[in-house]
């Protein structure tokens, strides 16, 4: 993975210092309120319903065992005993006092972390493909070009005051486990005429209040133009972006204001200025760079293993817990012998995405012995030891059961995002974890998950949609109407590569009847289902009407 | 007029905190100082805004609230969970002492 060099590492260590000396004013009162918030802002520091909450920083959500151990000691020391995987990959903890978030600042940069761009209008965190560099089915490992794209855009002078936030996510891979279709800037690796790999580029997706499927205003880059074509669509953005109104100020908007092939248009006019201006192609990848960074993801040790594992194939074979664990949490890897192993942060009645200091520790040894030392965070919120012995899998397997982690519920009912809402968040109209907790509960039957297949539940406390629940195939909204909750449902969307926004199906319902309702969708599915068809099947077969009439028909 | 009580968050830690009759701050809601008029209201919220830049609390601002028995709870549901703590974590916040 990629290490800070002297000048990464100067960054850090000067933000860390000057942070503290602003919180020390703050808390003398030599700051006021409004003149801290963007400064603690900037630095991943919140201030939410019941406490301070800051966000930790993890790019393209790669992270070392002794990073992981930090978070560990992070969360026992500094907060409540546990962290929130996000969805932008990330960590937050939700208890952090103020007066010590320096001290958890400076031991983050004692291992290469840090909490800078986490919030503000400022690119945040690049994300990917959390089976990058392993995955069978991809093209070129993306977590290269996340590195350059995670150093162009840090403290970045021309882009430091966007109009708004702005989020980039790169795949490497044909099959989209990163959602680029609803990021500000999506990029997806293909091989051009030559074989030669390069860019897809998208532009102007998003969920919020006004969700996109952002289209593409590029088929194919070269890769040596990547930053040179970033700084042509920031410009326009830059210029362009609805400053003036919160709610309007998103790159995708101004896309679909102007419309994709107007916006493309301006897009490369700026890039031909950009190209003209810097006669020497300044900013052209330098192959030497690339190369430099390249080495950073230069594939780990790996031994040469046969394919066909028997061990493997027979502790599937005499232990059925396993068996399903293996066929549900496991991904294929590109080195025979070897598989991605996926980590459930979702138990039956869990919260989504949490994890214990203890289990961080846990996972942390778990790298170090089976999985040369890395986790990654999915954007699902799990977690992934992503080059793992297939004969080590029943071992493995065993130790994350022990500590809580081995929920077999990879992509099924239960694998729910959601965001903290209204038990933590201060936008949060209404709770989105009871929600997926009862959900859980309801379909807490591994037997029947299994039974229904692939389904992907997402769920918002509010129109911000920070729990993905556009991108649902089953999306649940919350809302607050007259001091109740009520949650609307969606049916039909998908964050993957046929992405899709989904549909509202019908009038909201209340906290009491949401997970009953979700049900009558699953169930309605069930009866519905041909041929092995997975939820998201069968609706874009049927449409949303089957799922209405069942869903109201007592109304 | 309905009944109003100022909260803010503690600079420091962040924790929900309640104006009090005696011009403190309490984490309980129950110890709150009511306002039953504007005047009064405001009065409360320019104590709480001096508080504000010595600096005690962040961000004080008034919420409507209920009283029954001697007890204050908040109208809207946001402020009763931001009063007791995340429900998902009973024994944080004030409903681990029972509010």
């Amino acid at each position: 993975m990629y290490r800070y060099d002297e000048y990464d590492q100067t960054l850090v260590d000067e933000r860390v210092r000057q942070f503290r000396g602003q919180v020390a004013r703050r808390l003398a009162g030599e700051l006021t309120e409004d003149e801290f918030k963007p400064l603690r802002l900037m630095n991943g520091l919140y201030l939410q319903l019941h406490a301070y909450m800051l966000r930790v920083a993890i790019p393209y959500g790669l992270l070392s065992a002794v990073q992981m151990r930090k978070l560990a000691h992070i969360a026992r020391r500094y907060d409540r005993g546990y962290g929130h995987f996000t969805t932008r990959q990330n960590i937050q903890y939700n208890w952090p006092r103020l007066e010590d978030t320096p001290d958890i600042l400076a031991e983050l940069a004692r291992v290469e972390m840090h909490a800078i761009q986490t919030s503000g209008n400022s690119f945040r965190n690049t994300t990917t493909d959390q089976y990058a560099g392993v995955a069978a089915d991809e093209i070129e490992d993306p977590r290269v070009y996340c590195e350059i794209i995670r150093q162009w855009s840090t403290l970045h002078p021309e882009f430091s005051f966007l109009p708004r936030k702005f989020k980039i996510a790169v795949t490497g891979a044909p099959n989209d486990r990163a959602a680029v279709r609803l990021h500000d800037i999506g990029l997806i690796m293909r091989r051009g005429d030559a074989g030669e790999t390069g860019f897809e580029v998208i532009v102007g997706g998003g969920q919020g209040r006004t969700p996109f499927v952002g289209p593409t205003i590029r088929e194919f880059l070269p890769k040596k133009h990547l930053l040179s074509y970033l700084e042509a669509i920031m410009r326009v953005y830059n210029q362009l972006g609805r400053r003036d109104n919160l709610f309007k100020a998103r790159i995708k908007i101004l896309v679909h204001e102007v419309g994709a092939e107007k916006f493309t248009a301006m897009v490369e006019e700026e890039w031909q200025n950009i190209k003209r201006d810097i006669k020497d192609g300044a900013l052209d990848l330098p192959a030497e760079e690339v190369e430099r960074i390249r080495a950073h993801f230069a594939p780990p040790p790996y031994e040469t293993l046969a394919a066909a594992q028997p061990a493997f194939e027979e502790k599937k074979r005499a232990d059925g817990a396993f068996a399903t664990w293996a066929d549900t949490n496991l991904a294929a890897h590109k080195v025979p012998g070897y598989a991605i192993v996926n980590l459930s942060l979702k138990p039956v009645g869990g919260i989504p995405g949490d994890a214990t200091a203890d289990q961080m520790d846990a996972v942390a040894d778990l790298a170090e012995h089976y999985s040369f030392g890395e986790i990654r965070v999915t954007h699902e919120q799990n977690l992934v030891l992503a080059d793992v012995r297939r004969t080590d899998l029943h071992a493995l397997w065993r130790k994350l059961r022990d500590i809580g982690l081995a929920t077999p519920n990879l992509g099924l009912v239960s694998d729910i995002i959601a965001c903290p809402g209204l038990d933590y968040c201060g936008l949060a109209n209404a709770r989105s974890i009871p929600v997926a907790q009862r959900i859980g509960n309801r379909f807490a039957d591994l037997k029947r998950q299994h039974d229904i297949g692939e389904l992907k539940i997402k769920i918002s406390g509010c129109i911000n949609a920070c729990g993905h629940h556009h991108v649902g195939h089953i999306g649940i909204l919350g809302l607050e109407r007259k001091g109740e909750e009520y949650y609307q449902i969606t049916l039909g969307g998908s964050a993957d590569q046929d992405a899709a926004i989904g549909k509202i199906v019908g009038p909201a319902f209340s906290s009491e009847d949401v997970v009953d309702a979700v049900e009558t969708v699953v169930n309605t599915y069930v009866e519905l289902r041909q041929n092995g068809e997975r939820f998201i099947d069968t609706y874009r077969r049927v449409g949303k009407e089957p799922f209405k009439e069942r869903l109201y028909a007592a109304d | 007029m309905a009944l109003q009580v100022v909260t803010a968050n503690r600079i420091g830690d962040g924790t929900v905190v309640y104006l009090t009759r005696v011009g403190g701050w309490s984490e309980r809601i129950t110890d709150g100082q009511v306002s039953r008029s504007d005047e009064e209201r405001d009065a409360l919220m320019a104590v709480a805004r001096a508080k504000a830049e010595i600096p005690e609390v962040v961000e004080p601002y008034v919420i409507d609230v209920v009283e029954e028995a001697g007890v204050v709870r908040p109208v809207r549901y946001r402020e009763e969970i931001r009063a007791q703590g995340p429900p998902i974590h009973p024994a944080f916040g004030q409903q681990a002492a029972g509010g």
